[in-house]
């Protein structure tokens, strides 16, 4: 395969849609594009802690096996939720004969799961492979006087078996700023929950643990919050918009922090999201052509 | 004279066995075991979706879904009619809903619940990929629902047999008319068909048969032209 094996999820068809843009556009510009995988379904979004609960890794094993259908061995997720259910049912059933066999003969029109196939998030794909020096050569618009503070939240480094990276103090977003010329910078609340799905049916929970992660970035300097997760954007953007008013002058932006290397490798800031345009424009980021 | 046989072969119908000739359709063969329908047959053509089946061959463990019109009796067929599903259908107006991504999640919550078991593709008489489109229902992909469910007859099957409660076929109807309104582009020639008969361009032939009397009509009508075979083909 000429790129890698790449699984979307729902959210980067709807609304997380900027955050899929920028990746293609940053792995066609490394000469790795991401290839996305036929007749994909939803990962299961939650990770069952059920021991016996096989019927809900039912869904990420079909996404398995469509890897192998692909001719790939390794399948790569943006959605850092994805990256973690996906990450987690391959951990689970690769390793237990029983289980799968139990799940393929459930499933039954199906190609057996061999158990072969691993998952790796964007960033480390971009780390490991591509490497943060190959990013820098190949910037064309660098990110000068930006500052950046990587969100985590939970799915990139919890629990330790899919952490991307150490789990306490991980460092790939920053690192992935640095690569562009903008400038890292360490919040307390970097790997802290912003309230995931509470904010469905207890808004005011999920709102008040956003709030902690924006101010801490906030109070730290940061332009913009750059994160892995639609959900964490999602909530973070809305605590940002609820910020009292006295305090909501230039919240930091949310964005994808596939689209700050994009904008950095070429990709028109008109593509990117509406947020990130006006911090860019403050910041003086020159938003003609590239070099 | 000598009397012309039937070959039979033995069905259950709801557990009772019944001799029926070979090489009917289930659909035949309990309408000649006595059963009549009034309801849950229609076409009788496989179009309709009137007449959900569900079956199991001697021997094997899985049930099987069918339209009885359509599916052949097999010796030691035992069966059932699943007639109707009487699934919820969400009320909607399409011209005033907000079609935007989440749409046919708002309307069909239930497809959050979807685990990819694909009992319901499992279930399909018409081959249909359930699931794939379930899951494109689920990233607002209204035009891969639109093409992957363009040949259900909304029968029901997939929905009775779903473990999450996803009301399938109902969600695919929704997904096809909100597709067709607003993405799909209008076709040209169903675009001048319309304007044609705005214009009248039937009404001079309908006001000649609203005057005619009964033996007129009749006469009309015996005469009329079955098929047209066009020219060329044959």
């Amino acid at each position: 395969m000429n790129g890698v094996a790449y699984f979307p999820g729902c959210s980067l068809k709807d609304t997380a849609r900027t955050f899929e843009a920028s990746a293609a556009y940053v792995m066609e510009t490394l000469g790795l594009p991401l290839v996305e995988l036929e007749r994909w379904n939803c990962c299961g979004t939650v990770f069952s802690l059920t021991d016996d609960d096989l019927m809900h890794h039912i869904a990420s094993v079909r996404n398995l096996i469509r890897t192998r259908e692909a001719g790939a061995d390794t399948l790569v997720a943006l959605c850092s939720m994805c990256y973690n259910t996906l990450h987690r049912v391959a951990e689970r059933i690769n390793g237990d004969d029983e289980a799968r066999t139990k799940i393929n003969e459930f499933m039954d029109r199906e190609v057996d799961y061999d158990g072969s196939v691993s998952i790796a998030h964007l960033l480390q794909v971009l780390r490991d492979e591509i490497t943060w020096d190959r990013v820098s050569e190949a910037v064309v618009r660098p990110l000068d006087d930006l500052t950046v503070a990587g969100y985590y939240g939970c799915t990139l480094v919890r629990p330790r078996s899919a952490a991307i990276d150490d789990p306490e103090r991980p460092t790939a977003l920053a690192d992935a700023a640095e690569s562009v010329g903008a400038t890292p910078i360490s919040f307390p609340f970097q790997t802290e929950c912003c309230g995931t799905y509470q904010v469905v049916d207890r808004r005011e929970l999920s709102l008040e643990r956003s709030y902690r992660v924006l101010r801490s970035a906030r109070a730290a300097g940061a332009d913009v919050i750059a994160t892995a997760c639609p959900l964490c954007q999602f909530n973070l953007e809305q605590a940002s918009k609820e910020l009292p008013v006295e305090q909501n002058e230039n919240p930091p932006a949310v964005v994808y922090f596939t689209e700050l290397l994009a904008v950095a490798l070429g990709w028109e800031p008109t593509e990117a999201s509406e947020s990130l345009q006006g911090v860019l424009e403050r910041r003086g980021v020159p938003v003609e052509g590239g070099a | 004279m000598e009397e012309a046989t039937a070959r039979m072969t033995q069905i259950f119908i709801m557990g009772k066995a019944y001799d029926v000739p070979v090489g009917i359709t289930i659909m035949d063969a309990m309408e000649y075991a006595g059963y009549r329908f009034i309801r849950g047959a229609g076409c009788r053509s496989g179009f309709c979706g009137a007449c959900g089946t569900v079956y199991r061959k001697e021997g094997e463990y899985r049930l099987e879904f069918a339209l009885a019109c359509q599916e052949m009796v097999e010796e030691g067929m035992h069966l059932t009619q699943l007639p109707f599903t009487p699934a919820p259908r969400a009320d909607y107006d399409l011209h005033a809903l907000d079609a935007n991504e989440n749409v046919l999640l708002q309307y069909y919550p239930a497809i959050a619940r979807c685990v990819s078991c694909n009992t319901c593709t499992k279930a399909c008489p018409q081959d249909i990929e359930v699931m794939d489109y379930v899951q494109a229902a689920l990233r607002g992909d209204l035009q891969q629902v639109t093409e992957l469910s363009f040949d259900c007859i909304q029968c029901g099957l997939c929905s009775m047999r779903c473990p999450a409660d996803i009301k399938h076929y109902h969600l695919a109807q929704m997904g096809r008319r909100l597709y067709a309104l607003t993405e799909s582009p209008v076709p040209a020639h169903l675009t001048e068909r319309v304007r044609e008969l705005k214009a009248g361009a039937h009404d001079a032939a309908l006001d000649e048969l609203v005057s005619m009397d009964l033996d007129g009509l009749k006469a009309r009508y015996a005469a009329r032209e079955i098929e047209k075979v066009s020219e060329g083909s044959e």
